[in-house]
């Protein structure tokens, strides 16, 4: 008895709390519909819980979620696939409800199950159920009919696949435009599910009729449409039927529509294959890249990489290449900044000679543009362009440039070129860096702007990475020890930061010798923040210097802290001596 | 008395292709008995049928929304609108009262130190489903969207765990009487009756440096538009957290300002368009296709320039402050502060007609500007066919004109149980041929004033819809909320 009883309470109380006032409880009790499942055992789980979660669907939202959640997974509760079909009445009321994330998760459930069940099953039980949601008196069913169909499609005898293709054509001509919108998204995966032999024909009247749509947001759902269904057609086919549409798509009314077909080109570029983009579809980009309307302009810019790297650099320089000059000089520095994040992958594509001559300018424009993010665009890609244009030319043309945006206004463009700098610098090598760069490192330091120093101290650290700790004691070091001189407190902490995070680079020894004793100079600093930020970088600097060192200079200077009158100070030093004492006895 | 000049309007619109309707009293909810003192919280500040015509919801100052459903049965056959044309008695549409709720509290921003009203400036029905209302309400700065639906009224019996069982410590006995898994049971849930239940669903806030002037749905069931003086912003109705301004008219310094927008209407069936008013009388109408920020008008509606006389006051009654697209959508309505004017959205010359509204009140815009009242902002409606529009006044009078081609209809009802009790004698013959009418109302407005029906400019009805498909107006006078057919 006793064996039984101890796990049976809890589930009871779950069992109850279906039904509990209170929203939290219902929740949780559904999270954990596979216990109770469990607990009752298949058969009543089918019999009981499962027609009690169909009857009591008008909850909150968000336990219908979670019950629309929980049901996909539930085949293995209620006695595996061939008893799947008991799923469906719940999930069928579900996929009505209005909520649309509750409906979008029901019909992900209803597919998750009706891909698992045997075809008999989805003949009997599942194919009725989407013949009733798509004739459902409320758009919400009919929205969640188009979802189901490619599920519903490949079991169904021949008779019952016209019907359903039939039924999914009229959902295409609804009146509701939310039940059209539904059949535009999923006509890809319909289409797939359908033989070829229909395709061309009944898929592809639906296809016009909603790229026939008045309703901006239906056709332009069937621009998305456009290269699913076009990789699924032969290329022949392709350039007949969806090709004509795409291009007429490129010039609609609707910006929108326009913007959809910038985003999407590079994908339909690959559906019909590269003759027919080069006479069709270059002419239709290259108006889009001229479009009047500047969010179509910044989709259009955004994919000019991945469109060069179809073409061949020929075509790429006569045709993109002057639009992406107009480009560069937009009058929305949304545009400006949509090329800069993408213009820098175009040097790979076209070539050295053409990059030198024909990108680099539009590069130096844009690393001058008066818009930070333009500028941080093409900082952040500058690696591409080494590759194809070499080190030299680059720090010739760029330099300057990048030294200019340095001292920028902004202070996050400063912070983003220092994020960059040992990037940089292991790129321009330590000759190169030594000149131009090194003193720009140190000026940072004492910046205006904490994140700036914050950034900088880690940036001197990066560097000492980079070329090793002989470089960093003969050019990073003394100067950075000497900035602890300056008269304000933060330079100072900064400093203080800057040694605590160079100590575990440059080794025990340069530690002991330079670090340590900047450290404990700055412990008799008059200001009780250096002072606690001392005792916090002594405790950093325990495990990296012999022990010998830690009882003869840190610990005495710990000692002189933990007795001074401010009680931060007294509080980070003794927690500094603590862990010294931790040290010890671990060793 | 009164009957005499009533009939006089039927003759003189005799002539009409559709006879001048009779309009009679309806239905009154929330009415003032005599010497009730009027709650400023209870004054009614919306009024919107929702598409069917089932249903109405009214909003008050006090930032309550009240719904009223369709009592009688719906007819809605062709049949029942032959006889109504032939003038059989037909049963009129009756509403009950449904629910309530509490929609907009009163809130601070404590950024800017302003109190946020919790007034409900604009209503807006969304599409029904799955038998569950949807409407938009809006204050000044916060839009929020509404899903009211009959909730049953559960029962829940068959526990298995003993509710004294589980606040002890759980023993075995006390939980579970009978401890094997086969005695645990499901709850059983009875459910006796329904009630209405309102839930918020999305609040879209932050998106308003100005008061919120109009809200409106659009055709594609996904997207609606809010308005405030400056700006226009476009939402997704499942996505609150973010909007897209579509339209900025904020000049770069504000010293600079000579125009702020004062209502904004979606087309009723191309989701592309939509239509703009302005303080300065004139009617945008702009192509969400063309571009992301319509700043530039595609079509522009005004007055042509009369190049007449010009007072003080010739701006501020210019200024629109209502537009209802027809049902169709080639018709606009527009209402200033003296005239309501019919717009074709197909001609931009000029409005198809102009309406006087209360031309005798042209002598007192002086007192009207005195007392601020000049800048009360009318609603105007139009009937589901397109045949008539309304529009209100002061001393809870509003005017219903014939707005076909050809109608000289007019009718001046009171917001009352006897809309016709008195008259502001208006002219009976046809009024829109604008400033010639004037003279006659103005001395009929002094008689007005020796009788007891002295103008009353606080009793003003600023409120009223027009059922979809159906002679029925709902009008607000202060917190009632009077309905007349015909």
């Amino acid at each position: 008895m006793s064996m039984t009883d101890e796990p049976l309470y809890p589930i009871a109380v779950l069992i109850d709390e279906l039904k509990n006032d209170d929203i939290q409880l219902r929740l949780n009790s559904i999270r954990r519909l596979s216990t109770i499942a469990r607990a009752l055992g298949e058969e009543r789980t089918r019999k009981e819980l499962i027609p009690f979660l169909s009857e009591n669907n008008d909850d909150d939202d968000e336990v219908l979620l979670a019950m629309a959640e929980e049901l996909g997974v539930f085949i293995p509760y209620v006695g595996g696939v061939e008893h799947a079909h008991v799923l469906l009445p719940p999930l069928e009321t579900l996929s009505t409800v209005e909520e649309t994330c509750v409906r979008e998760k029901a019909v992900e459930s209803l597919c998750r199950v009706g891909s698992q069940m045997k075809e008999s099953d989805l003949v009997e039980h599942f194919i009725p159920l989407v013949k009733r949601l798509a004739a459902g008196e409320w758009f919400t069913a009919r929205v969640s009919a188009c979802g189901v169909f490619h599920i519903a499609y490949p079991s169904a005898p021949d008779t019952v696949k016209t019907e359903l293709r039939s039924i999914y054509s009229q959902l295409c001509q609804d009146d509701m435009p939310m039940v059209r919108r539904a059949a535009a998204t999923n006509l890809g995966k319909f289409a797939a599910t359908i033989e070829s032999a229909h395709l061309k024909t009944d898929v592809m009247s639906m296809f016009d009729d909603l790229t026939q749509d008045d309703q901006d947001s239906v056709r332009l759902l069937a621009v998305e449409g456009c290269a699913a269904l076009g990789k699924l057609l032969e290329p022949q086919d392709c350039v007949a039927h969806i090709l004509p549409v795409i291009v007429n798509f490129s010039q609609d009314k609707s910006w929108r529509v326009r913007y959809m077909v910038a985003n999407q080109l590079y994908e339909l570029c690959e559906a019909v294959g590269p003759e027919p983009t080069r006479t069709e579809l270059v002419p239709a980009y290259v108006r889009l890249l001229r479009d009047n309307e500047a969010e179509v302009r910044i989709a259009a810019a955004g994919k000019v990489t991945k469109f060069c790297r179809i073409l061949n650099p020929e075509l790429a320089i006569q045709h993109i290449l002057p639009c992406v000059k107009e480009l560069s000089t937009d009058s929305s520095q949304h545009v400006r900044s949509a090329l800069a994040s993408v213009i820098m992958g175009m040097a790979p594509v076209l070539g050295k000679d053409a990059t030198i001559e024909h990108l680099l300018p539009i590069f130096l424009s844009l690393l001058k543009d008066e818009f930070p993010d333009v500028r941080l665009n093409i900082i952040s890609k500058l690696d591409q362009v080494n590759q194809v244009i070499g080190i030299d030319l680059l720090s010739q043309s760029l330099l300057p440039a990048i030294v200019e945006l340095a001292e920028d206004r902004h202070w996050r463009v400063r912070l983003a070129i220092i994020e960059y700098i040992p990037l940089l610098a292991s790129q321009l090598g330590v000759g190169f860096f030594d000149d131009k760069l090194g003193a720009l490192c140190m000026q940072w330091l004492q910046d205006k702007v904490q994140s700036i120093r914050e950034a900088a101290a880690n940036n001197v650290k990066r560097l000492a990475e980079e070329f090793g700790p002989e470089w960093a004691m003969q050019h990073i070091v003394p100067q950075v020890l000497e900035m602890i001189n300056n008269p304000h407190y933060l330079y100072r902490m900064t400093i203080l930061r800057a040694v605590s995070l160079l100590a575990p680079v440059m080794g025990s020894e340069i530690t002991c010798s330079k670090l340590l004793p900047v450290v404990m100079t700055a412990a008799k600093d008059r200001v009780p923040n250096i002072k606690f930020n001392v005792a916090k970088v002594l405790q950093s600097l325990i495990p990296i210097v012999d022990q010998s060192v830690v009882e003869k200079t840190i610990r005495p200077g710990l000692v002189e802290l933990s007795e001074d009158p401010d009680v931060d100070v007294r509080f980070f030093a003794n927690q500094a001596l603590q862990s010294i004492d931790n040290v010890m006895m671990s060793s | 008395m009164n009957g005499g000049g009533d009939d006089d309007e039927v003759v003189a619109a005799s002539a009409d292709a559709s006879p001048p309707l009779q309009w009679r009293f309806s239905q009154v909810f929330g009415e003032r008995s005599a010497g009730e003192e009027v709650q400023p919280v209870d004054m009614i500040s919306a009024i919107e049928f929702d598409h069917s015509g089932d249903h109405l919801a009214t909003g008050d100052r006090g930032g309550r929304v009240v719904l009223f459903e369709r009592s009688d049965a719906k007819h809605s056959s062709g049949a029942r609108r032959d006889l109504e044309e032939t003038d059989y008695p037909v049963r009129h549409p009756e509403f009950c009262y449904k629910t309530e709720f509490q929609s907009h509290d009163p809130a601070f921003d404590y950024l800017k130190s302003l109190e946020i009203e919790e007034k409900i400036n604009k209503i807006r029905w969304c599409q029904t489903a799955n038998g569950a209302l949807f409407l938009l309400s809006t204050n000044d700065k916060i839009i929020k969207y509404w899903k009211v639906q009959d909730k049953k009224i559960k029962k829940i019996c068959d526990i298995n765990a003993n509710p004294s069982g589980a606040v002890g410590n759980g023993t075995v006995a006390n939980g579970v009487p009978d401890a094997n898994i086969s005695s645990l049971r499901l709850p059983v849930v009875t459910s006796h009756e329904s009630s209405p239940v309102a839930k918020c669903r999305r609040v879209y806030p932050h998106a308003h440096d100005y008061h919120i002037n109009s809200i409106s749905n659009n055709s594609d069931g996904e997207t609606f538009i809010s308005a405030d003086d400056l700006r226009i912003n476009l939402w997704n109705l499942e996505i609150s957290n973010q909007s897209f301004n579509i339209v900025d008219v904020k000049p770069e310094k504000m010293e600079d300002l000579s125009e702020v927008i004062t209502a904004a209407e979606f087309h009723p069936t191309h989701c592309n368009m939509l239509a703009y008013s302005s303080s300065k009388g004139s009617i945008r109408l702009i192509d969400l296709r063309q571009s992301a920020l319509c700043d530039s008008h595609s079509k522009l509606f005004e007055e042509p320039d009369a190049g007449g006389s010009k007072s003080f006051f010739t701006e501020i009654i210019a200024s629109v402050s209502d537009i209802k697209f027809a049902k169709e959508g080639r018709y606009l309505l527009s209402r200033d502060y003296m005239t309501l004017k019919l717009w074709d959205i197909n001609m931009d010359s000029g409005p198809l007609s102009t309406f006087q509204v209360h031309e005798y009140l042209k002598p007192k815009l002086c007192d009207l500007y005195e007392n601020d009242s000049i800048f009360d902002k009318f609603e105007c409606c139009i009937s589901g066919n397109g045949l008539r529009a309304a529009t209100g006044s002061y001393s809870n009078l509003f005017r219903v004109f014939g707005v076909s081609p050809g109608s000289t209809e007019t009718a001046t009802l009171e917001a009352s149980r006897n809309p016709t009790r008195r008259h502001v004698p208006v002219p009976s013959r046809p009024p829109r041929l604008g400033g010639m009418a004037g003279r006659g109302s103005e001395s009929a407005a002094g008689v007005d004033g020796n009788s007891n029906n002295a103008l009353d400019y606080t009793t003003k009805l600023l409120h009223l819809a027009w059922h979809p498909n159906e002679n029925l107006i709902a009008c607000a006078a202060g917190n009632s909320l009077y309905m007349y057919c015909a």
